[in-house]
């Protein structure tokens, strides 16, 4: 302490002013990137939400509004209990009619995660649609998993049936090679993209396992909030 | 940098123009490879790569010219290092804020301006050792000659990888892009392509200058 001390009344010594100087410069740089983390916190939040709805817009047919859910110990709740609870997005359509439920799925592609959001429609409990969320592939290939529209009507109506004992699905959903897709539940696989292609089925077939059955049994919960939409 | 400056502190066209041409840091120094490579795909890509990095060195150098006095030698480069890290962690909040596509395009290639050695360069070599406003007018056409580097590169790689400019298509349906131009080597190839231009315009000019000296002794 005493050194400390000392050292503080000769300002010049060396070690003092680098220790200063770099605890001075430190503390300012962390009062900036504070306050600017502060002000754009809720632009950045906004700017999610809405390429959120716009994904879950464009996976659920028809949907024109969304409400978020939380996926908690095989219930369906509207406040995140848990950090790492699934998100299940309802999607309603104008009437407030609910029409499917929206999820994410991630699955490692050719060049890191491949982060998905896909539509399903428990009427005829399949997924309607898919949309990539972020991803790395490569341009002009793996990227075909978003401009491919031969790709992306596999995504018409997937067949992702629950089975019997509802804890899975009843058949897995995989990617088969290009052009021998024979049933619902099979995508057909781009030639020239064929590790994004399964990676894109494996994270389907992943996410819809273990997230289909319990949203099934929860569906009640999302049609009753939909009552509550129509009586505001 | 023909004449030599009697006052030190003069701020002059060739401060300005240094990093645009003369001092190119792209073209000439071959500085900051990493971005230049990496993000530009595509010409809006390539604009607001360099425009943040331009945004980063610009703050940085106010900073460091201000604080170059006080900063003890030993730990000059640490202390630009915290510098050059805190403008590049609000740049990306900024950037999140401003276009979640754009951040997500960009990928971590934001936080790699830290080691954009361009960056380091400027506040070691020009920052430090000169007054503020003559830093940031030279840092300013450093940043812009990245920009307009980064520019180049991204416009003919998306003209020719994508058959497009800032996201207009240009030729239609029948186009068949050159993919190659929009991956990696194709970075490498672009960049060689206009670092042989370049070379060719100043060895022309270098001629020039020499055939309108030997006139003159004539």
């Amino acid at each position: 302490m005493s050194s400390a001390q000392q050292s503080m009344q000769q300002p010049d010594s060396p070690t003092t002013r680098m220790i200063l100087v770099l605890t001075g410069i430190a503390m300012l740089s962390g009062f900036l990137v504070v306050l600017v983390a502060q002000l754009t916190a809720p632009v950045i939040a906004e700017n999610q939400r809405i390429a959120i709805e716009k994904a879950v817009v464009k996976v659920i047919p028809g949907a024109t509004t969304h409400k978020e859910f939380y996926l908690e110990d095989g219930k369906l709740v509207t406040e995140k209990q848990n950090q790492d609870s699934d998100s299940i997005y309802a999607g309603y359509n104008a009437e407030g009619k609910l029409l499917g439920v929206a999820a994410k799925a991630a699955a490692q592609g050719y060049a890191g995660m491949i982060y998905l959001l896909y539509g399903y429609e428990p009427s005829c409990e399949c997924i309607r649609g898919i949309k990539v969320l972020k991803m790395a592939e490569t341009p002009g290939l793996g990227d075909k998993i978003i401009t491919d529209n031969n790709f992306q009507a596999n995504f018409d109506a997937l067949d992702a049936k629950v089975d019997i004992a509802n804890r899975s699905l009843a058949n897995e959903i995989v990617t088969v090679k290009a052009g021998t897709r024979q049933h619902d539940w099979e995508i057909d696989a781009i030639s020239g993209a064929t590790i994004s292609s399964v990676a894109v089925g494996k994270a389907l077939n992943e996410s819809a396992q273990r997230l289909m059955p319990q949203v099934l049994t929860q569906l009640h919960v999302l049609e009753q909030s939909e009552v509550i939409h129509d009586a505001n | 940098m023909t004449q030599i400056n009697k006052n030190k502190d003069a701020i002059t066209w060739e401060t300005f123009s240094e990093g645009l041409w003369v001092n190119n840091p792209v073209f000439v120094m071959l500085l900051g490879m990493c971005p230049v490579l990496a993000v530009t795909n595509s010409a809006i890509n390539a604009l607001a790569m360099g425009l943040a990095t331009m945004f980063v060195l610009l703050a940085s150098t106010i900073l460091v010219s201000l604080l170059s006095d006080f900063i003890p030698k030993q730990v000059r480069i640490a202390t630009y290092i915290i510098i050059i890290a805190t403008f590049v962690t609000i740049i990306d909040y900024v950037i999140q804020a401003i276009s979640l596509d754009l951040y997500n395009a960009l990928g971590a290639f934001i936080q790699l301006i830290v080691a954009n050695c361009m960056i380091l360069g400027r506040a070691e070599a020009f920052s430090s050792k000169n007054k503020p406003l003559k830093s940031i007018v030279n840092a300013l056409g450093m940043g812009i000659g990245f920009t307009f580097a980064l520019l180049c590169l991204g416009v003919v790689r998306e003209v020719l990888g994508a058959g497009a400019i800032f996201g207009i298509d240009l030729f239609g349906e029948n186009f068949q892009p050159w993919v190659v131009m929009i991956l990696p080597p194709g970075g490498f190839l672009v960049l060689g392509g206009w670092l042989l231009l370049f070379d060719w315009i100043k060895q022309r000019q270098a001629k020039d200058e020499e055939q309108e000296g030997r006139a003159n002794v004539a």
